[in-house]
């Protein structure tokens, strides 16, 4: 399957604080009512957005400044809880492209990675800085170059933690793995008869 | 042959085998290497789903995927579906009243009827949490991989299983090719050695572990939950410490297959029978840790030090004991960390320094994977006996199945719920995550025998969660407060 190699994503940014920010706070799970995935990005962070009256609260991104935002700057453990991928395609369908976090919780992390989404992840001061620097010029241009494992913004160039895994599957365009696994089909019926126990049950 | 193997086995032993394995494996890495089908072009492996578990929310989208690539589901025999999330609990009148729901439960009616799925629908009798269900249908089984496009998926590793939660194109990849690529987990031996004080559960043990390593402390990690204390758990009460493995960010935790084990399995309807019952019981003793294997990290807890827990914020690592005083944003460490207090106290409406005992509560549920099993309703059962459900408290018992349902009802313990003041509900997820018309209204506060206390979890933006044992939150039903169960129920031996 030939995929866009994603070796680099530029554009401007949105912090969005707090640690251990949940896929139920991502996308809550009365909007996961669905059999496609379409119109998830209407509902990205839904509850934290909008107050009982379906009027905004406070919120960046309901900040104008970073409307045209693709990158999303974060804390710790962001994604934790839920192996809904409703959240990461929330994310992507919203207009993310990557994230910046100083941790990521693993499902999650999995499920961007699949849907070609970089999670990148820098120290807590690097976050912090670069929090400021987007408030400071929401309009500037954050590049992760995914190839350098680096982060560039105006007067910041910070090294990024890409695990080995992830960055090779999307410089080399193979993060969606279907084609590949399909490639291993007749290892796999060889590993099914050995094991025994997956012979078809009652 | 058999003289070439006895010659050729220890010659293989020394020189291809890494220098731990002297040392003897554990089980995470011996069902790992059993079901390592080949490594990926980059670096991780390609590895074989034995039982596949899919539900109603996260399934969909996948079969969609396949149709649209034209591919079949490989061995529609090692997957399973039951139907959980959106269904309602007290009436299951179909159509359901809520057209997205009903839309979904065709949805997965077509899918396993197209592609010849195992399906434990409404009308089987065998309905219900799809991590209630796996485990007594005997599908759940040692020394096995299984996935399911849920995060409690962990709960099956009681059995000694290696079962974790996946995305829904994962949820494809299983379904096309039985296999998914990802990276080997390190693992984390957690020691729980001693016994529990009266009054104090599996629950609060798990959420003890997540409040002293945290929400994050097991991204990477397998958590391996053994030492005395584990051993003497029941199958049931092992199910409860696994599932909450990812609250404390681990993808899956397990527990070593043991005589339990085996006697829980023993019968039932996927379980082997005959000559092969006793191969599979050789074959799953043989994937358990070898004694004096390796860890890349060992935790010990004792059990004693484990009191009633209940979380007080919206991360289930802030969690402490039921007589603890609140924390208090000025005495925090960093500023992030006093942030996060402020913004947990703020958000539950609780204040700094003040006990959470006496806290009043509005609505009291009793279910969800973690603990909606046969041993939950008995426990609670013998303590409601005699007791009201406070005014003004709304009160649910949920069973996790259909089963579970039928044989509390055999044993009257749904009466003793019902004359108690709790409703008696249908077996599903109910207000674990309110996909369905159980949900908190407001800001009512809810005792939760669930495993989420994020903001809005229940169903309500602004609703407010407190984790806690089930007869803690029986407690809280028949009290109208935050309380302690040992102090309601006046439980023997406790608080000496």
């Amino acid at each position: 399957m030939a995929l866009e190699k994603i070796t680099k994503i530029s554009g401007s940014a949105v912090y969005v604080p707090g640690n251990d920010l949940d896929t139920d706070r991502i996308i809550p799970a009365r909007f996961m009512k669905c059999v496609t995935f379409d119109g998830l990005g209407d509902y990205l962070f839904h509850d934290v957005r909008k107050d009982e009256d379906g009027k905004d609260r406070d919120h960046p991104l309901n900040d104008a400044r970073f409307s045209a935002a693709s990158i999303l700057v974060t804390n710790a453990n962001f994604g934790c809880g839920s192996s809904r991928e409703h959240a990461p395609q929330a994310l992507s369908r919203y207009g993310f492209r990557a994230v910046i976090a100083e941790s990521f919780a693993d499902i999650f992390f999995g499920n961007c990675t699949t849907l070609g989404m970089p999670c990148v992840v820098a120290t807590a001061e690097e976050v912090r800085a670069l929090a400021a620097a987007v408030e400071e010029a929401p309009a500037a241009e954050v590049i992760i170059d995914v190839v350098g494992r680096r982060g560039l913004s105006a007067g910041m160039d910070f090294a990024v933690d890409i695990p080995s895994a992830a960055h090779e599957s999307l410089i080399s365009g193979q993060w969606d793995p279907i084609a590949e696994l399909q490639e291993g089909d007749e290892e796999v019926t060889e590993r099914v008869s050995a094991l025994g126990y997956l012979a078809p049950v009652k | 042959m058999p003289l070439l193997r006895f010659f050729c086995a220890p010659y293989a032993a020394c020189a291809n085998l890494p220098a731990h394995n002297a040392m003897g494996q554990n089980l995470f890495e011996k069902v790992w290497d059993a079901h390592a089908v080949r490594s990926l072009s980059n670096g991780q492996t390609q590895l074989l789903i034995g039982t596949h578990l899919i539900h109603e929310v996260t399934s969909p989208q996948a079969f969609g995927m396949l149709r649209d690539l034209g591919f079949k589901v490989k061995y529609p025999s090692r997957t399973f579906a039951t139907v959980d999330h959106i269904v309602p609990t007290d009436q299951r009148v179909e159509p359901f009243s809520d057209p997205l729901a009903d839309a979904m439960i065709r949805e997965l009616r077509r899918n396993v009827e197209e592609f010849g799925i195992t399906y434990f629908d409404l009308a089987t009798g065998k309905q219900g949490i799809v991590h209630v269900v796996g485990p007594e249908q005997g599908i759940t089984q040692p020394g096995t991989t299984i996935a399911c496009g849920d995060s409690h998926t962990a709960t099956h590793g009681a059995f000694g299983a290696i079962a974790f939660g996946i995305g829904t194109t994962q949820v494809r990849d299983v379904l096309a090719t039985q296999t998914i690529a990802l990276g080997k987990l390190k693992v984390r031996r957690i020691n729980v050695e001693g016994s529990l004080s009266p009054g104090v559960y599996a629950k609060d043990v798990i959420m003890h572990i997540i409040a002293q390593l945290g929400a994050k402390g097991g991204i990477g990690y397998a958590y391996e939950y053994g030492g005395s204390l584990l051993e003497s758990l029941s199958m049931e009460e092992r199910m409860t410490v696994c599932n909450m493995s990812i609250e404390g960010g681990a993808r899956c935790g397990y527990v070593n297959p043991d005589e339990k084990t085996f006697e829980y399995l023993k019968g039932r309807p996927y379980s082997p029978e005959g000559d092969e019952w006793e191969e599979a019981v050789e074959r799953w003793q043989s994937m358990a840790s070898d004694e004096g294997c390796s860890y890349d990290d060992v935790v010990n807890i004792r059990a004693e030090d484990i009191a009633p827990t209940v979380t007080w914020g919206v991360s289930p690592d802030q969690a402490f004991s039921i007589n603890g005083n609140l924390p208090d944003p000025e005495t925090a460490t960093s500023e992030a960390e006093r942030l996060s207090i402020d913004e947990s106290l703020a958000y539950m409406k609780l204040e700094a320094g003040t006990a959470i005992k006496g806290t009043r509560v509005d609505v009291a549920f009793l279910g969800s994977c973690t603990n909606g099993r046969l041993s939950d309703f008995r426990e609670v059962a013998r303590y409601l006996k005699g007791h009201k459900v406070a005014e003004g408290v709304k009160a649910i018992a949920v069973p996790g199945s259909q089963i579970v349902d039928a044989l509390a009802r055999k044993e009257g313990l749904h009466e003793v719920f019902t004359e108690a003041g709790f409703e008696w509900r249908g077996a599903g997820c109910s207000m674990c995550l309110a996909m369905n018309p159980d949900k908190l209204v407001g800001d009512q506060l809810c005792a939760s025998s669930s495993n989420r206390n994020f903001k809005g979890r229940q169903g309500s933006p602004t609703g407010r969660t407190v984790l806690m044992s089930p007869v803690m939150v029986a407690a809280a039903a028949v009290s109208g407060e935050i309380s302690d169960a040992r102090e309601v129920f006046e439980v023997e031996g406790a608080l000496a």
